[in-house]
């Protein structure tokens, strides 16, 4: 672990595979940009691969003021040995007071590994972060500490989470939780290239064959989403969400009910498990509102439910409230849509 | 070539049933007031562990760490075919968070020989998902996390499918390993009838101490000692007392341990309450639903 240092500067880790930014890192940076500026202190990005340095300008764009820049033919592939070993150096080197990166799979495998050979703390899968001041029960006063804030004991609390003392204050934090920053093109920045040895040795995996493919809905972009659960009742009535979302230019959404039932693709969950979405209209259909979901929708702008049961949780959080048969509810919705022409370009879900 | 399976595994709040108050004033967990289960993704990691013994040979070690009850999912994992279960339980253990128990782990794993050790990829009641991680960096082992499939091992040499969340990745690595099991990876066996049998009478020290107690109300605590080191003596000669070790026994630095070993701290702990500012109840009619629609695009939200 490194001391508490006030001067210390907050780092994003910026995840990268095959010279492509991923999204959260560059969402962290409308968070951390804010946490810099509230502490007076540079907010910057951690960079590994090896050959990424033209990524460097992305991060500036979206608000970091340094990027240090570690560029080694053996860091090309992600492995937590290497990619550890690297941040380990880094860390005991500048001594930032706060480290945050994705809870992607790679930052969940990531970062405690990192952890624990600092020995410093980690909250897993923050939903906010925020700078705040914390008491200790024997009166001592620590200012300014980040509040690692996260979803605990299956979404039914929220905890707050601090470290006073073993510092850097580390967390992951949830995909999408905060929104995108708009890139500011005439950003600029600074490049701290550092040198690694890193050998076959730190090389503990061979990665012999990697499939990804593109999810089949992006519902972080959506605008409009509708979204089934388990009430919809079969997979061929999910056809009446397809439906509904077709004619609003929405992109299609579910449970992890819905989506346990086999009656969409988990690439169309939201929620704890799924993903977290925030768009400007999220219509509810058949969904109860386990709180385990709430947690992956309720920061949408408006959120209209239909559900049989008056007394369904997802009618905590609706702004419209319709409690009826949504088999005759969504195909008037349909028909006034259709009658109105309240036509949107299909440009959500592609 | 036979390999040697340790597996860690830990009771849990079922956090899907969660009834009356669940969590203390200071922040913590009320375990009490909550059925407790085997954290599901530690049973895909046994069933790993039970897969390799079944074809390579060797044997499978379950070490679980909490308070003396959590000897139930001990009892479980040998109903399923564990050879062996380890209880890691000492006042001095709690409150630890992360770091700190898988320091407490490690010391434990330590004293023993291993080839593999498993985890499930995330307890249910923290969802963290950081022990496997933290336990393969103390132990100075390679990590492969979020198996979902283990696709061959021999000679030394293991290579298991992971989820990378958008898809997925084949490693391969030499052993000894660490590796988190997901859901996806196998279907958990259920408890064998016979060995359920054997081991329902197995209990940890902690067990028939508290067993003697109740059979011997009056008796002081010297012939309370005496009758439980009798008692232990008779299930270790049946293979059935189930190992009890604190920090003194796995050698754990009590400054890596319990609160004093944790760095993160609870500041504040808010049950969830999510509302809605205003709300409106719609009619299910025609006219309901164009109304609310026209109030939608009024407000810009639909076009």
């Amino acid at each position: 672990m490194i001391d508490v240092n006030r001067q210390g500067e907050v780092w994003v880790f910026a995840e990268q595979h095959r010279g492509r930014l991923e999204d959260t890192p560059l969402e962290l940076m409308s968070k951390g940009r804010h946490l810099a500026d509230i502490l007076q202190v540079q907010l910057s990005a951690v960079l590994l691969g090896a050959q990424v340095k033209p990524l460097a300008a992305k991060l500036f764009q979206h608000g970091a003021d340094k990027v240090y820049l570690v560029e080694h033919p053996l860091l090309e592939h992600y492995q937590p040995n290497s990619y550890a070993k690297v941040i380990f150096e880094l860390v005991h080197k500048y001594k930032p007071q706060i480290v945050v990166y994705g809870a992607t799979a790679t930052g969940r495998d990531l970062a405690p590994r990192i952890a624990s050979a600092i020995k410093a703390g980690l909250t897993a899968d923050c939903t906010d972060l925020q700078i705040g001041d914390h008491k200790t029960t024997n009166g001592e006063l620590h200012k300014n500490l980040l509040f690692q804030i996260r979803p605990a004991f299956g979404g039914n609390i929220i905890a707050t989470i601090i470290n006073f003392d073993r510092w850097p204050q580390m967390a992951t934090v949830r995909e999408a939780v905060f929104p995108m920053p708009t890139p500011d093109t005439t950003r600029k920045g600074q490049i701290i290239e550092e040198k690694t040895e890193l050998s076959q040795a730190d090389l503990a995996l061979e990665i012999l064959e990697e499939h990804t493919r593109p999810k089949k809905v992006n519902l972080k972009a959506a605008r409009l989403i509708v979204a089934g659960g388990a009430g919809v009742g079969s997979k061929e009535n999910f056809r009446l969400i397809w439906d509904l979302a077709n004619c609003l230019g929405a992109a299609p959404a579910a449970t992890r009910a819905a989506v346990d039932l086999g009656y969409i693709d988990h690439d169309h969950q939201v929620g704890q498990t799924g993903t977290t979405v925030r768009p400007s209209l999220y219509i509810a259909v058949g969904i109860s509102g386990a709180i385990q979901h709430q947690a992956g929708m309720s920061q949408s702008q408006k959120i209209v439910a239909i559900n049989n049961d008056p007394q369904a949780p997802i009618f905590d959080v609706a702004h419209y409230k319709i409690v009826g048969n949504l088999n005759e509810i969504v195909p008037k919705m349909i028909k006034a849509i259709k009658e109105k022409s309240f036509k949107e370009p299909a440009t959500a879900g592609k | 070539m036979a390999y040697n399976c340790v597996v860690l595994v830990k009771q849990v709040p079922d956090t899907k049933r969660i009834t009356g108050k669940a969590m203390n004033d200071d922040g913590t967990v009320n375990r009490s007031a909550l059925p407790a289960i085997f954290n599901p993704e530690d049973l895909n990691a046994l069933e790993m562990a039970l897969e390799i013994k079944d074809k390579s040979g060797g044997n499978v070690t379950v070490i679980t760490m909490g308070l003396p009850a959590a000897a139930t999912v001990l009892r479980d994992a040998l109903y399923r075919g564990a050879d062996e279960a380890i209880l890691i339980t000492d006042a001095r253990a709690a409150a630890s968070d992360t770091l700190a128990t898988s320091y407490i782990l490690s010391c434990a794993v330590k004293q023993l020989k291993y080839d593999i050790v498993l985890c499930g990829r995330q307890a249910i009641d923290g969802d963290t998902a950081q022990v496997g991680p933290q336990l393969a960096e103390k132990l100075g082992l390679p990590q492969i996390t979020y198996v979902e499939k283990l696709i061959d091992i021999k000679d030394h040499t293991i290579i298991a499918q992971r989820n990378i969340g958008n898809g997925w990745q084949k490693v391969k690595t030499q052993l000894p390993v660490l590796m988190t099991v997901t859901a996806e990876a196998n279907e958990p066996r259920v408890a064998a009838a016979k060995k359920m049998m054997k081991y329902k009478a197995a209990l940890t020290p902690a067990d028939v101490s508290q067993q003697v107690k109740s059979e011997n109300p009056d008796a002081v605590a010297s012939e309370l000692n005496e009758l439980s080191s009798l008692k232990c003596r008779e299930l270790e000669n049946k293979g059935l007392l189930i190992k009890q070790w604190n920090l003194d026994y796995i050698k754990a630095d009590l400054n890596w341990c319990g609160r004093n070993g944790s760095p993160t701290k609870v500041h504040r702990i808010q049950s969830v309450v999510l509302a809605a500012k205003e709300s409106k109840n719609i009619e299910p009619t025609d006219a309901g639903l164009t109304d609310m629609l026209h109030e939608l695009i009024d407000d810009k939200i639909i076009a």
